[in-house]
């Protein structure tokens, strides 16, 4: 196995991987490499969206990537989308609106739930619930995670 | 997207009965939350388990040399290094810590590696040789019955065993095995003390002190020296009840003398924990013309698998709640929890009640047939009532009202019907997009379902909880043992204290077993439970504050009180706030809270073994296309008897988790087992209700507080489970005419079942 030595850019930061082998996962390296535990795996075989993080601004689950893959690539995880320690409006609104139990599925759904409403504002009830339906939480039965969304598209449309 | 009835009381200062946010909401939203598997140590090895491929063999050769010759493993322990007792188990020590010449069970444990990093830890499992005699798996449960392997049989006997009714109605119910299916996989970091003495297990469980009293057995360790602290739990549901790596973790940790981490993939998982009893019931129900319940028979056989786990406890709860939240006064009934070769069987949300009810519930609607009447009013007829006494001659002695129920439930608004029919909506249609093949042969049905659930620890067993507070500078401290595995007690025990106390500020010290036991986080008991014990801790405190203000004031004492945030007299004009009251000061309690005892059965499955009960209902929508036999659950209406609502947005969480649960039971969750082999370990071929499953829920919150209660307040965690799946499949029959006795109801099931 030849050792690998490339560079991440995560959170617009860039952090050096060394003596990798070639089918690491994103998800792995993430976690064991990088320290960024946020990013939570589950099922990792791309089943559940507990892993979900954005490359180049594409909504993917970490555990099917190959880091070595996403050389270059912009990654965002969960330590980036509040890194001035003030929650988004999204995390904010999983708070306030009961969307969060054990909070396992949470940082996944909250990477899916940014990305959505950051490419579509108002999602139709499908949308909404096609875009969320590769992200499985096993506490809520997901009443409270829409009532979120409804709470951000609502923040939102006020602005 | 649900329609709460009575809205929710928001606001307010994070007091009882206020929709209060959860204290750990922000770390689990920016991914700072540390569960047991983000948890690391400086040169920490990782664990792993080499399991049984087999359901029945004996062990005819373990070679573990072969591991122990790889560069980076620092240790493989078996059977023979186990120090302690060689089995645990929570009822029954049975299950051994690694199988030594014989394994039981498909996944059981044979014996552990601990390597510098997992994919060495993998190398090492790989190169250990088990040669296995592979035996014929006993996975009958009726042929377990014949062969006297059953872990606990129990009858209930209650008044004329003879009686016929006008009306008869019969049938036999089958149930699959449902998996908890947590997100936060099992795991665990254990280290061990400089100079091997002891351990510390940082580990996501459902329950400290009893994990740690079955540990320390195992090590041979007095208890005083395995310390356990509680890792974020990604969800339990009764999964993390047992032991599953603490043991292994230990070990290796003592034995290798650095900290070890144990987590397991979700293959593992499924095979590392113990899942919900299969079941099959058969039941005979005797009613007068007039639908009136007269006698119920029943034949319960749980699926225990191939070790004791919680199967004897499972089994009581079913039976002695056979005839339902009915009044009934005649019962015949025996129930047998088996000993196969399947995986163990043990809790699951619901434990025993969840496969007894949809039993009763088909039941209770063939028994609506029969007379011609509406499910509802057959229901309506029977309800159970406060002082009825139930087949085991216990006095229902709690709040029980199950008519309300029934009558709110009923009248929640109905999903709108399909305009002129049913169109081509992809999302309306069972199936979703692509799957539906003709839109005329989509049909809609409605059914309902209503549940008795027994709450916290019955049959004579010692209940309690333990908690701490400390009052100091207008800050209030809580210390408990007591298992957050997400259902919220972080933000009731604030809640509790703030009410008591008047103070804005809680700090809630860490879950560890520095204090005493918390009991388990299951049986939905930790809001009565350890809310009991923070509740007298904090009155306990509060009582101590008042000794002083009456020494400093002269008021007597019992004219003091807590009016919002300052301590006053209620006869006069004195009013200081608690922060002024405590500055300097600290007043400090530990409380233990005990339920009133309960005895443990009679041979005729009598005797007072409960502690309190609580009630749902259920009304289910659905939409079922008959050809591909596809199901979509419309809407999930329910009123649930809450006794008080004390977290309003925290009840309604538990409500809707609950019914997706009971919905994943009804239409898709099942481990699929072939002569014992676990056939779909994996969340691909586990099917688990998503976000396109999602059913539109209508809330009821039926709020009569108990008074046995220490707040009011019922365990509301259960009882969503417990009768959204009858409800359910009774909308399925409505909607298809088809006799279901099976769940979870398979497409094959409606499509290819003859007319």
């Amino acid at each position: 196995m030849t050792a690998l030595h490339y560079q991440l850019r995560v959170n617009g930061r860039t952090h050096d991987v060394r003596d990798a082998h070639v089918g690491e996962s994103l998800l792995g390296v993430l976690r064991d490499r990088l320290g960024l535990y946020g990013t939570k795996g589950a099922c990792e075989q791309g089943e559940c969206g507990s892993c979900s993080v954005l490359v180049d601004g594409t909504l993917v689950c970490a555990c099917l990537v190959l880091a070595a893959s996403v050389m270059g690539a912009a990654i965002t995880t969960i330590e980036g989308i509040s890194p001035d320690g003030v929650l988004s409006d999204v995390q904010q609104a999983f708070v306030d609106c009961g969307a969060v139990q054990c909070g396992f599925c949470t940082p996944g759904l909250v990477i899916a739930v940014q990305h959505l409403l950051d490419d579509n504002p108002a999602p139709t009830e499908l949308e909404l619930k096609e875009a969320l339906s590769g992200n499985i939480c096993r506490c809520t039965g997901y009443g409270r995670i829409f009532a979120a969304v409804d709470a951000v598209v609502e923040l939102r449309s006020a602005r | 997207m649900s329609i709460i009835e009575s809205a929710p009381r928001t606001g307010g200062r994070g007091r009882l009965g206020d929709s209060v946010t959860r204290p750990d909401g922000g770390p689990k939203v920016d991914g700072t939350f540390a569960f047991a598997s983000d948890l690391h140590a400086d040169d920490m090895l990782w664990g792993k388990t080499l399991r049984s491929p087999h359901p029945l063999a004996r062990i005819v050769r373990l070679d573990v040399s072969g591991a122990w010759r790889i560069a980076g493993v620092a240790c493989v322990i078996t059977a023979d290094d186990v120090p302690g007792s060689a089995t645990y188990g929570l009822i029954e020590s049975d299950q051994p810590v690694f199988a030594r010449d014989v394994v039981r069970y498909h996944g059981e444990p044979v014996c552990a590696v601990a390597a510098s990093d997992p994919d060495t830890a993998r190398r090492a499992l790989e190169a250990i040789i088990v040669d296995y005699e592979v035996l014929s798996p006993l996975v009958d449960p009726d042929a377990a019955i014949i062969a006297g392997s059953v872990f606990k049989y129990q009858r209930v006997r209650r008044g004329d065993q003879a009686l016929q009714g006008d009306v008869q109605v019969e049938g036999t119910y089958e149930l699959g095995m449902q998996d908890h299916a947590f997100l936060g996989l099992e795991a665990a970091l254990a280290i061990p003390d400089s100079g091997g003495g002891g351990v510390e297990l940082h580990v996501a469980t459902q329950w400290l002190h009893e994990d740690r009293k079955q540990i320390a057995a195992c090590l041979a360790l007095p208890e005083t020296q395995v310390r356990l602290v509680l890792g974020g739990v990604g969800g339990a549901f009764g999964a993390r009840e047992d032991i599953s790596l603490q043991v292994h973790a230990c070990l290796l940790a003592l034995r290798a003398g650095r900290p070890v981490k144990m987590q397991y993939a979700r293959d593992e998982s499924f095979h590392g924990h113990v899942h919900r009893h299969p079941a099959r019931i058969w039941m005979r129900h005797h009613a007068s013309r007039e639908g009136r319940l007269l006698r119920v028979e029943a034949k319960y056989v749980f699926d225990g698998g191939a070790y004791a786990s919680t199967s004897a406890a499972v089994l009581i709860n079913g039976v002695t709640q056979a005839q339902g939240p009915y009044a009934c006064d005649n019962a015949t009934v025996d129930g047998w929890a088996v000993r196969t070769n399947n995986p163990p069987c043990g809790a699951m949300r619901g434990f025993g009640v969840v496969q007894g009810c949809f039993a009763h519930e088909s039941q209770m609607d063939k028994l609506a047939a029969a007379l011609g009447i509406d499910p509802i009013e057959v229901r309506l007829r029977n309800a159970m009532r406060t002082g009825d006494v139930m087949i085991t001659g216990q006095v229902m002695h709690n709040v029980a009202p199950v008519e309300r129920l029934l009558r709110e439930c009923a009248a929640l608004p109905l999903p709108a019907a399909p305009v002129g029919g049913f169109d081509h909506d992809p999302l309306r249609l069972p199936g979703g997009v692509g799957m539906t093949a003709d839109v005329a042969r989509v049909r809609r049905g409605v059914g309902y379902a209503a549940s008795i659930k027994n709450l916290m620890y019955s049959d004579g067993f010692d209940d309690f909880a333990t908690a701490r507070c400390v009052l100091a500078d207008g800050v209030a401290t809580l210390k408990f043992a007591t298992a957050e595995v997400g259902q919220g007690f972080v933000t009731i025990a604030g809640q509790i204290a703030r009410s008591i106390l008047g103070v804005d500020d809680v700090d809630l010290d860490r879950i560890d077993t520095l204090i005493g036991s918390a009991g388990s986080t299951s049986a939905s008991r930790q809001t009565w439970m350890s809310g009991g014990a923070v509740h007298a801790a904090c009155v306990a405190v509060r009582l101590q504050m008042f000794a002083d203000v009456a020494r400093d004031t002269g008021i007597a004492i019992d004219r003091l009180a807590i009016d919002v945030d300052a301590v006053i007299d209620t006869r006069g004009a004195y009013r200081v706030s608690v922060a002024e009251v405590t500055r300097g000061r600290v007043f400090a309690a530990t409380e233990v809270y005990r339920h009133a005892p309960t005895s443990t059965l009679d041979d005729d499955g009598q005797g007072d073994v409960h502690v309190a009960f609580a009630f749902a209902v259920h009304r289910a929508v659905v939409d079922v296309d008959l050809d591909l036999g596809l199901v979509r659950v419309i809407q999930v209406a329910t009123a649930q008897d809450v006794g008080v609502a004390l977290n309003p947005l925290s009840v309604i969480g538990q409500i809707e988790g609950g019914i997706a649960q009971g919905l994943g039971l009804a239409v898709m969750e099942e481990i699929v087992l072939d002569n014992g082999k676990v056939r779909n370990a994996s969340f691909t071929d586990y099917l688990l209700p998503t976000t396109l499953d999602a059913p539109e829920v209508v809330i009821s919150l039926v709020e009569e507080p108990d008074p046995y209660a220490p707040l009011g307040a019922k365990g509301v965690g259960e009882p969503p489970t417990v009768s959204s799946t009858p409800a359910i499949v009774a909308a399925i029959r409505a909607a298809t005419g088809i006799d279901l006795h099976r769940v979870p109801v398979r497409p094959q099931d409606i499509a290819l079942a003859s007319d």
